[in-house]
């Protein structure tokens, strides 16, 4: 397999010349992608919160069901949202079908159960050992919930990487609603896809390379941060 | 200015408890213990069952609602929010209307934390936490100040710490319920006591009473060091 | 804190990308993936984009999901090459008219060994026949498109049941023209591709071309208008002009002219 060799070269090469083309997939992928974390965290952290602190009928029920959502298939999410937003759906009017829009839409359906999910689990267990504290102060809910997010937003973080590591990673909703077109709605995994088809496997694993050195870019740089804030005491 | 509240608040005493728990490992031992407190000072709550096991509950121990609002709790272990010393004070006084910053620090000076208010409150040792605790639960200028064997895990410095607060709570004229198995303690700052031995209250009478002439014999044995069964 | 300052920046940007698409005039090309892999829409789409100042995005799938997704609205230009299924889709009233724009051919690949002892043959019925009797593999796209709808009519022609055979030495792959290939050469397998996206086609390893040359192998691409009446947001006058671009003698002559490897991939025949 010479194309290995020829692969990291060429993904060394891409990223030295600061390719154009090549800045703006990794560009839109970024903004795509964080975007659907910021949507879903803001989504997903009150859900979170909310199953992890409430007692109501259908809590546990609800559990499962956002366990099970955490594996939704990126093909059907993307399959779902190209039915509501095509022109011949009920959502087509906002024209945003082929748009960076319709991609963000389609990564935060699929990430919101893994922020809310995941979120749970954290307030969840954080809400355990301050709740006495908090109940003796008689705590208004939404100022507990306020300081729960708060005090495990260095964990939560973790939670929302894990969110951004699903959506930066997922070809199957983007390449659907954003249907990969050039300069407009191609990101990296689509791009690689492209590739792939085209049978420029070398070029592919290249972008693959600077795919993967992304994610672990954006990985390192959170668990520095919490890292810092674990010798703080804060985590 | 805790001393003033004390001056103008209208009095709460006597203080109505109801339905006092007892708990070891989940299981409730005492289920309604009703009190009535009617006199300012500490009240020492002690008895000898599940000493270091058990803790007591408060669940909606206190149920006049202007009760609730002026009340704090003081925990065995304290619960410190993951932020800065000053920060924990702070949060408990965003539930009282004013200035938060000059009053967190007044009160941490009051505990003897001041120096250290910009550290991470998880990074204090076990009795500087206890102070912090109690630094909070002052700062809400509670009328009655509920606190749960606080001392049961720290050092003799920290202990001695914490019940002259306790102390200058009582002198600035806040109400102290003060749960405790340990006996030399309750004879420093008891007012009153209330013995409570298998589920049921025993006794409630005035320190010197309980410690010099104690009606129960579950009360003589456990002052004489004797086991309780 | 450092949330805020990040959020604005970040909500800026979803807004500014939500109008994006509002700002240029643009029509969205619902097309395959032979056409779109073999480079063609990168050599003609810029000469049209600087004459008209309509940029083309081109949505490159299979033929038949090409045509769903003009069916519901989501494209203004359809341009693919499956001519009953064109012809279908403007007779139901979703498109204008069909016009031919060019041709290429299509192609049977295969492993040097040929096992099949298919090379070199000029009929492709007879060169099918062989393969399946040999019960040598063969790639099939499997999904619908145009190049899939082509080969199901020369097995047909060939007198060959594939769909018994499937799962055996008949192995559809249900993807796209390179990812067959893929296949194709990962497995040994026979394959049938269009020239153009051969061609372009990176991928090849040491594999041939078995059967050319036929005139059943020819592969003729239409293009066709997605009607506004059906779908009144249908870019009309842009698409229309796209359409007389690539009908036109410059569309024409900028589709002869493109080449790769000194081989020209596709041959324009606008009437």
């Amino acid at each position: 397999m010479q194309d290995f060799a020829e692969s990291f070269s060429l993904a060394f090469g891409l990223v030295l010349a600061a390719d154009a083309d090549l800045l703006e997939i990794i560009g839109l992928s970024l903004r795509v992608s964080l975007s659907a974390v910021l949507i879903s965290c803001a989504l997903g952290l009150p859900l979170g919160a909310a199953v992890a602190m409430g007692h109501f009928p259908g809590r546990h029920a609800l559990i499962v069901l956002l366990n099970a959502l955490m594996g939704l298939p990126p093909v059907v999410v993307g399959l779902l949202v190209y039915l509501m937003l095509s022109n011949a759906g009920p959502f087509g009017w906002l024209q945003l079908l082929y748009t960076p829009t319709a991609m963000i839409i389609a990564q935060s359906i699929l990430i919101t159960p893994i922020v809310a999910a995941l979120s749970r689990e954290v307030l969840e267990q954080l809400h355990d050992e301050y709740d006495e504290q908090f109940r003796s102060l008689c705590l208004p809910p939404h100022i507990a919930v306020a300081a729960l997010l708060w005090d495990a937003r260095y964990s939560l973080l973790t939670v929302a990487l894990a969110g951004f590591g699903r959506a930066i990673a997922e070809v199957g909703a983007v390449i659907i609603v954003g249907g990969n077109i050039a300069h407009l709605t191609r990101v990296m995994t689509t791009a690689i896809a492209l590739e792939t088809s085209k049978g420029d496997l070398a070029l592919a694993l290249a972008l693959g390379i600077v795919l993967i050195t992304m994610a672990l870019s954006v990985n390192a740089a959170v668990m520095g941060l919490r890292a810092s804030a674990a010798r703080q005491a804060y985590a | 200015m805790s001393a003033n509240l004390a001056e103008t608040m209208p009095r709460l005493l006597p203080l109505a408890v109801e339905g006092l728990g007892y708990e070891v490992r989940g299981a409730r031992l005492i289920d309604a213990i009703d009190l009535r407190l009617e006199d300012p000072g500490v009240t020492v709550v002690m008895g000898p069952n599940g000493a270091g096991a058990g803790r007591l509950r408060w669940n909606g121990a206190v149920v006049d609602q202007a009760v609730r609002s002026r009340q704090a709790l003081v925990f065995q272990r304290p619960v410190l929010l993951r932020r800065s010393v000053r920060a924990n004070v702070e949060f408990v006084l965003r539930l009282r209307p004013g200035e938060r910053h000059q009053t967190a620090m007044h009160w941490l000076e009051h505990v003897g934390l001041a120096d250290v208010a910009e550290r991470p409150a998880r990074r204090l040792s076990g009795g500087e936490q206890q102070r912090l605790a109690m630094a909070r639960s002052l700062a809400l200028e509670p009328e009655v100040l509920l606190m749960d064997e606080p001392t049961a895990s720290l050092d003799p410095a920290s202990v001695a710490t914490i019940e002259s607060l306790v102390d200058e709570a009582r002198q600035l004229g806040t109400k102290v319920v003060f749960v405790t198995h340990d006996i030399g303690q309750a004879r420093r700052l008891a007012d009153d006591v209330v013995f409570l031995h298998r589920g049921r209250l025993m006794e409630h009478t005035a320190a010197a009473t309980f410690f010099n002439e104690p009606a129960s014999s579950a009360a003589r044995d456990y002052l004489a060091g004797r086991l309780v069964l | 804190m450092n949330c805020r300052r990040w959020l604005i920046p970040i909500l800026a940007l979803l807004v500014t990308s939500a109008t994006a698409l509002a700002v240029e005039k643009s029509i969205i090309l619902q097309s395959t993936t032979s056409t779109a892999n073999s480079g063609l829409y990168d050599h003609l789409l810029p000469i049209f984009t600087e004459k008209s100042g309509i940029t083309v995005h081109v949505v490159a799938v299979g033929t038949g999901q090409a045509i769903k997704n003009a069916q519901n609205g989501d494209g203004d230009v359809l341009l693919v090459h499956a001519r009953s299924a064109e012809e279908a889709f403007v007779a139901e009233g979703y498109g204008v008219e069909r016009f031919d724009v060019m041709y290429n051919d299509f192609i049977v690949v295969g492993p040097p060994t040929d096992p099949a002892k298919v090379n070199g043959m000029k009929d492709t019925a007879a060169a099918l026949r062989m393969i399946a009797d040999a019960g040598v593999p063969f790639a099939s796209r499997g999904d619908n498109s145009g190049t899939h709808k082509k080969e199901v009519a020369l097995w047909q022609r060939a007198g060959v049941d594939v769909a018994s055979a499937s799962g055996s030495w008949y192995r559809e792959t249900g993807s796209g023209m390179g990812a067959t290939l893929n296949v194709a050469v990962g497995m040994g397998a026979y394959a049938l591709t269009d020239r153009g996206t051969w061609i372009s086609f990176k991928n090849k390893g040491d594999y041939v071309i078995a059967v050319e040359g036929s005139d059943d192998l020819f592969n003729q691409y239409g293009v066709i208008l997605v009607d506004p009446d059906r779908h009144p947001r249908v870019k009309a006058v842009e698409g229309q002009a796209f359409i007389d671009w690539i009908l036109g003698a410059e569309g024409q002559a900028a589709i002869a002219t493109y080449t790769l490897g000194g081989q020209q991939l596709f041959f324009p025949n606008a009437k």
